[in-house]
């Protein structure tokens, strides 16, 4: 066994220049097929991470998100009084009613416009939400024009950074200080007082209402009062579930471009896999009778150049997977088509992608390299002495 | 002319290698043209909107309102001879899944600001003298197997409830670049709801659509539009039509330039595959180099024999690719048309793919010939394999 896979490795060493144009094909398909299961990955952890479990977002019935969603301050009380609403250790409430508008900033680096989501929150929020830290500045004091910024958006967007200055609404804003959110969605969020920015915005509704339940088994009795309660037109949810939504039909997009790109691009690369291990089969004719003389198996050959291709296959695969896991290094940042509001995600590398892409090199070295092993293994021994 | 038949010769010597070789690169200029398509898809609504026309929306973003009551002063700006409103509706045919743009316009002027989509005078009657109808792209139509007079019921996201329209008109493009997906329906309808139940959201207008009347005015009718409305309650931005959609386009840019770039590694995997084909071709042949060596032709001519074989055959599966490029469009096109209203090959992404496979050709026979021009005779009439 480890004679014949020293003798596939020498194979690939001693066309070299053919074995790196074939391996350097296969890997930009499979730097491909990883990137975009990395971006799908890391637009699903992203909005995942934002959301937390034992939290519930309330938004009205029929919308899809926070932008489209209106709840009246009356409902927006009655849903504080909820009975399942856990409370901090100083005994306040965790429930944050919370207003969101998309507002169009330019960005620093092209000065394009695109939709930012601003925030109006209270100051407790942070306490329902643990993953967000201040790094920089101070908190906004409570009914000012002062603004919290995460740290996707002050460093994309005019306006965003440490003390710097927003306009919207009429009104200037300062930014005094930053948080970060652990690459959650609140990353591209701004966030400022609830009754500054209804008014500055001219809204008189909440977007949501937001709690933390005392007991994470208590959603379904919740979202019963709140549903069936007539004088409230609202939905319930989970905000980890919540989230997930907002991410479907991008995530879905992002999959199927992928899938349906790598399904073309492998096609080449198998094709070029197959050339290579054709004519690896052609020149080595006489090789293959000398070693079926000396009693090596027709499986013998067949499994020799099986792996011979299969090798072909990993180091492409390696290689694509290199070079991809720098673009873990890239954050993109893009509209959501579900929420219309810019959204910062990274290239996320799983253990899962890197599985399913090396299995999926090794399976375009198979699939490239089967018809000529098995070419080779069904060559008359007195045919291939001959050849030579 | 021996020359190039010497050269189809050699391409073709090894014809199933040259045979994958070749299907290797039209798959590759397929899949190149193709998401060049993609690309140009997503540019469409740019380029079939007008120059004439301008968009007033509110400057804090899109999703906020402006009053109707700027209706009035706009039509007042001196070079608009058109104003018509309308409402992004958002709402849902079933399930989310069924996406298409419906939103509320008022029917009148919308119509005589946007000639291309046609109408038969007797469905345009109909539509606008009945304040439930709604009109409704060819496509679209087709897709749900909607027929005049039949209801359809949207689901509200922004509006909530259930709202029923019935199909009164189905319009055409006037020409093949004209959206045919689309869903309008009386802003009227929508308004008059939402006195009854939400009467502070009602008389709000999303967005004004602006007919000037000549396009070299456009700007002076913005500035003085805007300046018109500075400072107020609700300040506006005023852009032409074009602007307005390529706003949209450039928050979804990160996408669009994932796409190109995508586009090019497709050229760089069928460059390693035509530089791998070249590169055992002519290792195979180093024998008859050294021949045609000894016979007196110089490393350059060799050269040259390489160097058109390689971009014969490049060149093949480029065509090959290009007019496979045609019906895969229309499949696409039939698939997608939902996404994708306007999906049609430009000349320019075929110019692009034979420029490529040209290069291709070219580079992938660099390394042969270079190999081919420093082997010494003797050695290579010793080589074997």
């Amino acid at each position: 066994m480890f004679a014949l896979f020293h003798y596939s490795l020498r194979n690939l060493w001693t066309r070299r220049l053919t074995t790196v144009l074939t391996a350097s094909g296969m890997a930009l398909v499979v730097f491909v097929f990883a990137a975009t299961l990395m971006l799908a990955r890391g637009l699903e952890e992203t909005l995942i991470q934002t959301g937390s479990y034992d939290n519930v977002i309330v938004i009205r019935k029929g919308s899809v998100s926070e932008v489209q969603s209106g709840i009246e301050r009356g409902q927006a009380a009655i849903v504080e009084s909820l009975p399942y609403i856990a409370s901090s250790r100083e005994g306040k409430s965790l429930v944050v009613k919370e207003m969101l508008v998309l507002v169009g900033l330019p960005k620093r680096d092209t000065g394009k416009i695109s939709h930012v989501s601003i925030r109006g929150t209270q100051g407790h929020a942070l306490l329902l939400r643990p993953q967000i830290k201040p790094v920089a500045g101070r908190l906004p004091r409570p009914g000012s024009f002062e603004m919290l910024a995460g740290s996707s958006i002050a460093r994309r967007f005019k306006g965003g950074g440490l003390r710097e200055e927003l306009y919207c609404g009429i009104r200037h804003w300062q930014v005094v200080g930053i948080f970060d959110a652990g690459n959650s969605g609140f990353d591209s969020e701004i966030w400022g007082d609830v009754d500054q920015v209804m008014q500055a915005f001219r809204r008189p509704v909440y977007s949501s209402v937001t709690f933390k339940l005392r007991n994470a088994q208590d959603l379904d009795a919740a979202r019963k009062m709140i549903e069936g309660d007539p004088r409230l037109s609202l939905e319930a949810k989970r905000e980890t579930r919540y989230y997930e939504e907002q991410s479907e039909m991008m995530a879905k997009f992002l999959r199927i471009l992928g899938i349906s790109l790598t399904a073309v691009f492998s096609l080449g690369a198998m094709i070029g896999a197959m050339i290579t291990m054709y004519a690896s089969v052609a020149t080595r004719t006489a090789e293959i009778g000398t070693l079926r003389a000396l009693g090596f198996g027709r499986r013998y050959i067949l499994t020799a150049f099986l792996m011979e291709s299969l090798l072909l296959g990993l180091v492409g695969g390696c290689t694509g997977l290199f070079f991809a896991a720098f673009m873990q290094l890239l954050t993109i940042s893009t509209i959501n088509f579900q929420t219309f509001s810019e959204l910062a995600f990274r290239f996320t590398l799983t253990a899962d992608i890197t599985l399913k892409t090396l299995l999926f090199s090794l399976v375009m070295g198979f699939t490239g390299g089967f018809l000529p092993a098995v070419r080779a293994s069904r060559m008359k021994i007195i045919d291939a002495l001959r050849a030579a | 002319m021996l020359i190039v038949r010497l050269l189809f010769k050699n391409a073709f010597r090894h014809k199933f290698r040259a045979f994958l070789t070749i299907l290797s690169i039209t798959i590759a200029i397929l899949a190149f043209v193709m998401l060049r398509t993609v690309i140009g898809a997503w540019y469409a609504g740019v380029d079939a909107s007008s120059a004439s026309r301008l968009v007033s929306r509110n400057a804090v973003s899109i999703i906020f309102p402006l009053p109707l009551s700027y209706k009035d002063r706009i039509h007042q700006v001196d070079g608009v001879h058109l104003v018509s409103y309308g409402n992004w509706f958002g709402g849902i045919y079933i399930d989310e899944k069924n996406f298409f743009a419906n939103f509320a316009v008022e029917p009148r002027s919308y119509l005589e600001l946007y000639p291309e989509y046609v109408l038969s005078s007797k469905e345009r009657e109909a539509f606008l003298k009945d304040r439930k109808a709604f009109a409704a792209g060819r496509k679209l139509a087709a897709k749900y197997g909607w027929k005049i007079g039949d209801i359809v019921t949207l689901r509200g996201t922004i509006y909530p409830g259930n709202w029923d329209f019935v199909l009164r008109a189905i319009y055409r493009g006037k020409t093949d670049s004209v959206d045919e997906t689309q869903f309008f329906f009386h802003w009227d309808y929508l308004n008059e709801t939402l006195k009854k139940t939400a009467p502070s959201r009602a008389d709000e207008v999303g967005f004004y659509m602006i007919g000037v009347t000549n396009p070299d005015l456009s700007s002076a009718v913005t500035t003085a539009i805007d300046q018109t409305f500075k400072n107020s309650r609700a300040e506006t931005v005023t852009e032409t039509e074009k602007a307005f959609q390529q706003g949209f386009i450039a928050m979804s840019g990160a996408i669009i330039t994932a796409i190109e770039v995508v586009s090019f590694v497709v050229i760089f995997i069928m460059l390693a595959v035509v530089a791998n084909t070249m590169a055992m071709t002519s290792r195979e042949r180093t024998g008859e180099y050294a021949i045609l060596k000894t016979l007196g032709f110089g490393g350059w001519a060799i050269g040259g024999l390489i160097a058109g074989e390689s971009v014969i055959i490049s060149l093949c599966g480029c065509l090959a690719g290009i007019t496979l490029a045609f019906p895969a469009a229309e499949i696409f096109k039939k698939a997608l048309g939902m996404y994708f209203p306007i999906f049609t090959v430009e000349a320019s992404s075929l110019v692009m793919a034979f420029a490529s496979s040209l290069a291709v050709g070219i580079l992938a026979a660099i390394v042969p010939i270079q190999r081919a021009i420093a082997i010494r005779i003797a050695d290579g009439l010793r080589r074997i394999g």
